[in-house]
């Protein structure tokens, strides 16, 4: 910082982001020299004496020889990579499965390793103190018998899960995996805001995040001596391997579903350690032991990396309107059958009031303070505390006592710096000091503290804004390892209480940097270890209905646009009335009017296709993610401007290239294991379906000696397959051509006949395709051979109808013999 | 008074069920000093593939069973004899209501009985602002726990009219208290949210009602129901003091209880977790026998 820049902040001059006139265009020297930390905070990039902090040097040269527009193309290319993974969080609440883009700041938060390793220290201390006031609070009970815990506290918290009570968990400890939200206060120090103890979030972020800082500084970050992350993470799954009892056991990632915020994440870390990412609904308790249903049966489940809260685990026991939940799970955790990371109940752990005890418990329960101090806390209930409140309420954030996040961060009624923030409850409008007397039984005071910053790359300048960041520890066999690095998080503004990611904060890397080189490390297992090929685990039955629906989804988006399209370039000639009526009540089955240029029925088929989907997005290609949903984008996109007519066909020849893509992307992709058999029978069937329905429309009707003029054409343009029947029938079209080429031509894609081969092969797979057949076999092999027996003029439109209504009949055999 | 227990009810499913798992709560309570369970037993049908029998949190017995396979039916059947001491409860013993919050303040213990699990919200009683005013308006200063309990329980009966259908097994407290209608589930649920509003802990007490035939007239069979009330804490003298809001009195010998817990939630007889197509129906038969002597 220069002698100018020093005077200016002494002076109390406020941030001013500007961007400097560029010297020559070459280099960017004045990022540095430009850059104005707030007066009185401290910052990350800049010490106390205004000099830059060393770990912070190679970045800081790096960004200074660039040119804004350099850098504006390196930063593109991180924000390229998380759309292209398809990162994006959900905003609470919010129902709708797609999410919002990701909020990205590509300049990492920097930190020297001699830093690092104090503050893991402590919060490994603090992971410690934790399992020590856990185990009590579920066990003897000790700290409320001797007055270091209020026996209130524990009582009022939601989170103290009453079934736990005495439960010892099988593994012998509560916590295995936590995270620790910290940030520096104003003295330069670290501070513990908050701990997360139940579920924690964001260690699949933190990996996103640095996949991403990885392609906007490739040299810088391989020269950099960045510790790397993936150490951390091989640690952890083979912990969670070495927890299990029974060798056959699986490891799963307890989801609540698609439709909650950091779904993303759950499906990447799944993806990544090579673990089943099950919801409550795959798992079932039979004699006291967890399953998961899969295609071949019920298979034991071991250890489950809890990713659901607590109370939403089992509707008999806990919540009792928990439709996340396995109903049966506790009882199973009680048996010992399963080691549960972390166990149930630890959540009482994020109890906001929590804090105010900790300092006092650490030194009686380790004759220790705490290496970290967490921010000052008082809980309310206590009439000491409560009196020192009041008469600060305007240096104090407020909150209720039980809340498992900042006060701010929350729907409930809080206080902020003396003003309140009213809840949803209308009642609570009222004045602070009246809301205060009333509730502070369930409230807790937690002290302002001004939150460090760290720079952030804005309008080509670099501008300081508060930080924090969330870092993780997972327990080894030796003991608390921590994450070197973190997910962190950015305000948007200079207020803290900006920084959470609803309120527009951002998110960013954050590098500990050696003054050494670093040992480079990935998930792959140690280097002499024998190769051995992991087999795909059984399939869950949820996983393999909805790959068994997306594809029938997909297919009818594709059939249905085929009929649209051929709608549209038919209305267009104003040509003949019948046959348009014919398009239209074959659409009509699948709840489509052909009247606007991209009906809203198609949307929302493709809409039910994007959900399945989804809900899968552990097993299926990033790439087939993306290109899914970028169908549905430019569908929606295209549905506002396009008219009926040859501009609706013209639109809709696009959006068939498009999925054609999605299709070409999942089929020469997709590795062939159970999954990829559902989603192919799925598709077989939807189209074997569709294009038999097509045909009983289009061919001769028993009563009628013809079908309307120009439906035999129809259906060869809808069955995309002119070439072929101009190739194989030289003659004029008629009947019997296209019910050769369409229903009986075993060797064209597009015929009935050639999708019931494809079903009775895949089902063949899935039930192991030998010794007596199954039901379900059976059935295939009925229809397959019903329509294999016919000949062109044999092949009317009854027959048509019976096969069509057959074929969806074995929709629900499928149903019975694999997904229940 | 000695008591013959019976309880059966039977879901039938019109489809069919599978993999059917229940947790039910209906045995009659060993109480100290209150009530004695001679002998009891709960038959289910089909036989369930698995049951285990054992004690919750507030020390109700439970039954958690499961069935694998496809069932259309599932029936409960209780048996049990109790003896039930009708001891009236001494409300001198009472402490004030202003003295409750320091009490509750020097209550280090978290065991079942602890009223501390009791003032909190709960899963079906949350906080309610109408029904707090309510409480503090049927309350005259210088009453004790007993007397501020008595009274709520009281304005209660007068101001809410029983109506079997009026509300379900999930209507919220305080729509029952806006209709002002209701039966035993949200006169009870609606008289804890208003004993917790003022501070006094309150739970849910499930149970059996001895019911008289009209004189002259014979008992119905099967005509009782299970019944529910409320105890309120009122202090460590006192302890715990039960009343029932839909009869406006101290429940004494009539009374037999089955279950505490701090609302519906935690005592429901019956929750049941399985996979149905087509609906479900129930048919619910209680007696409660006085036997001689």
């Amino acid at each position: 910082m220069s002698n100018d820049a020093r005077s200016a902040a002494a002076a109390g001059a406020l941030e001013v982001p500007r961007v400097k006139a560029q010297a020559k265009s070459t280099a960017n020297s004045g990022l540095f020299a430009d850059y104005r930390p707030l007066p009185g905070v401290p910052d990350e990039l800049v010490d106390e004496q205004g000099q830059m902090r060393p770990a912070w040097a190679g970045l800081i040269d790096h960004l200074s020889g660039l040119t804004p527009a350099q850098i504006a193309r390196d930063f593109a290319r991180g924000d390229g990579h998380l759309a292209d993974a398809g990162v994006f969080f959900r905003k609470y609440g919010d129902t709708s499965i797609a999410g919002r883009d990701w909020p990205y700041s590509p300049v990492p938060i920097v930190l020297h390793d001699t830093e690092w390793t104090k503050l893991a220290a402590g919060l490994i201390q603090r992971a410690d103190l934790l399992e020590q006031v856990v185990a009590d609070i579920y066990g003897p009970n000790r700290l409320v018998a001797n007055g270091h815990l209020p026996a209130a506290l524990i009582a009022q918290s939601p989170e103290w899960l009453r079934p736990m009570v005495g439960v010892t968990p099988r593994s012998g400890h509560f916590l295995h995996f936590v995270a620790f939200e910290i940030g520096r206060g104003p003295d330069g120090r670290w501070w513990v805001l908050s701990d997360r103890t139940d579920a924690p979030s964001g260690a699949g972020f933190a990996l996103e995040n640095r996949v991403a800082t990885t392609k906007v500084f490739p040299e810088l970050y391989r020269d950099s001596n960045v510790h790397r992350l993936a150490g951390f993470f091989r640690s952890f799954r083979d912990t969670l391997d070495g927890l299990r009892q029974n060798s056959h056991g699986k490891v799963g990632i307890l989801t609540p579903g698609p439709l909650t915020d950091t779904y993303y994440e759950q499906a990447y870390i799944a993806r990544y350690l090579g673990m089943a990412l099950l919801q409550g609904e795959d798992l079932c308790v039979v004699d006291g032991a967890l399953k998961v249903r899969t295609v071949q049966g019920l298979a034991p489940v071991d250890v489950l990396w809890r990713r659901m809260d607590g109370v939403w685990a089992d509707p008999l026991e806990l919540n009792e309107t928990s439709e996340l939940g396995t109903p049966g799970l506790m009882a199973a955790i009680r048996a010992g059958q399963v080691t549960m990371v972390n166990a149930l109940g630890v959540g009482i752990l994020e109890s906001q009031a929590l804090m105010a005890f900790l300092p006092s418990i650490a030194k009686v329960l380790t004759g220790q303070p705490l290496l970290l101090p967490n921010v000052a806390t008082w809980w309310c209930g206590q009439r000491a505390e409560r009196d020192h409140v009041a008469a600060r309420l305007h240096k104090m954030i407020i909150g209720p006592a039980h809340g498992t996040r900042m006060p701010y961060e929350t729907n409930a009624a809080h206080a902020v710096a003396g003003t309140l923030h009213h809840g949803p409850d209308p009642a609570d409008d009222m004045d602070l000091h009246d809301w205060f007397t009333d509730n502070a039984d369930h409230l807790v005071a937690k002290e302002i503290v001004t939150l460090s910053t760290t720079p952030v790359y804005e309008n080509g300048a670099l501008v300081p804004r508060p930080m924090t960041i969330r870092v993780f520890l997972a327990r080894t066999d030796q003991g608390w390892q921590a994450m070197p690095g973190g997910f962190g998080r950015i305000g948007k503004t200079r207020d803290n209480a900006a920084i959470s990611m609803r309120n527009g904060g951002a998110v960013a890397d954050v590098w500990v940097v050696s003054d050494a080189p670093v040992a480079p490390a990935s998930l792959l297992g140690r280097a002499n270890a024998p190769f051995i090929r992991a087999e795909p685990g059984a399939l869950p039955t949820r996983a393999a209905d909805n790959l068994f629906w997306l594809g029938r989804y997909v297919e009818r988006t594709e059939g249905i646009m085929r009929l649209v399209r051929a709608y549209h370039s038919r209305h267009a000639e104003m040509a003949n009335e019948t046959l348009l009526a014919l398009i239209r009540d074959r659409l009509k089955t699948y709840g489509i009017t052909p009247d606007e240029a991209v009906p809203a029925g198609l949307r929302s088929i493709l809409g039910s296709a994007v959900y399945s989907a989804g809900n899968i997005r552990d097993r299926f290609s990033v790439d087939g993610w993306a290109a899914l949903q970028d169908l549905q984008k430019s569908m929606t996109r295209i549905a506002k401007t396009a008219v009926p007519g040859q501009d609706a066909a013209l639109v809709l020849s696009v959006m068939l290239r498009k999925i054609s893509g999605f299709s070409g992307l999942v089929h020469e992709n997709m590795y062939r294991s159970a999954g990829w058999q559902f989603l192919t029978i799925g598709r077989s069937l939807e189209r074997a379906a569709m294009m038999a329905d097509l045909l009983a429309a289009v061919v001769t009707p028993v009563a009628t000696p013809d079908a309307p003029e120009g439906a035999l054409d129809l259906a060869i343009e809808v069955g995309d397959s002119i070439m072929m029947h101009r190739q194989r029938y030289a003659v004029v079209t008629s009947r019997e051509t296209v019910i050769d080429l369409l229903a009986l031509d075993g060797q064209n894609p597009r015929s009935v006949m050639f999708h019931l081969d494809v079903i009775a092969h895949r089902v063949a797979d899935l039930t192991g395709g030998h010794g007596q057949k199954t039901p379900v076999e059976r059935q295939v092999l009925a229809v397959q051979t019903a329509v294999a027996l016919q000949a062109p003029h044999t092949l009317d439109s009854a027959a048509l109808r019976g096969i069509h209504g057959d074929i969806l009949d074995l929709s629900g055999a499928l149903n019975g013999a694999f997904l229940h | 008074m000695l008591y013959d227990i019976r309880l059966s009810i039977t879901y039938t499913y019109p489809g069919s069920a599978v993999g059917g798992r229940h947790l039910v709560r209906v045995m009659p309570l060993e109480v100290a000093g209150a009530q004695r369970l001679i002998a009891g037993l709960l038959d289910i049908t089909p036989r369930p593939e698995e049951r285990e029998d054992g004690t919750d949190f507030f020390g109700n017995a439970t039954s958690s069973f499961a069935f694998r396979g496809a069932h259309k039916t599932v029936g409960f059947r209780v048996q049990a004899r109790v003896e039930r001491l009708g001891i009236d409860p001494d409300l001198q013993l009472s402490l004030p209501l202003s003295a409750l919050a320091t009490a509750l303040n020097d209550h280090a213990e978290l065991g079942p009985a602890s009223p501390l699990h009791f003032l909190a919200a709960s899963v079906r009683v949350p906080p309610n602002a109408a029904l707090t005013r309510y409480a503090r308006a049927a309350l005259r200063p210088g009453m004790t726990a007993a007397q501020a309990t008595v009274a709520i329980g009281q304005a209660l009966f007068k101001d809410m009219a029983f109506d079997a259908k009026a509300t379900t097994v999930d209507t919220p407290a305080a729509e029952a208290f806006a209709k002002r209608r209701g039966v035993c589930q949200d006169f009870s649920h609606i008289m804890i949210t208003c004993l917790r509003g003022i501070g006094v802990p309150a739970g849910y007490v499930s149970g059996y009602l001895r019911t008289r035939p009209p004189p002259g007239k014979p008992r119905l069979e099967g005509a009782d129901a299970m019944h529910a009330w409320v105890r309120a804490w009122c202090g460590p003298a006192l302890g715990w003091l039960e009343y029932d809001p839909t009869n406006a009195c101290i429940p004494a010998a009539d009374h037999i209880v089955a279950a505490y817990g701090r609302d519906y939630s935690d005592v429901s007889p019956i929750k049941g977790s399985l996979r149905i197509s087509g609906g479900q129906k129930s048919v619910q038969a209680v007696d409660v026998i006085a036997l001689p002597g």
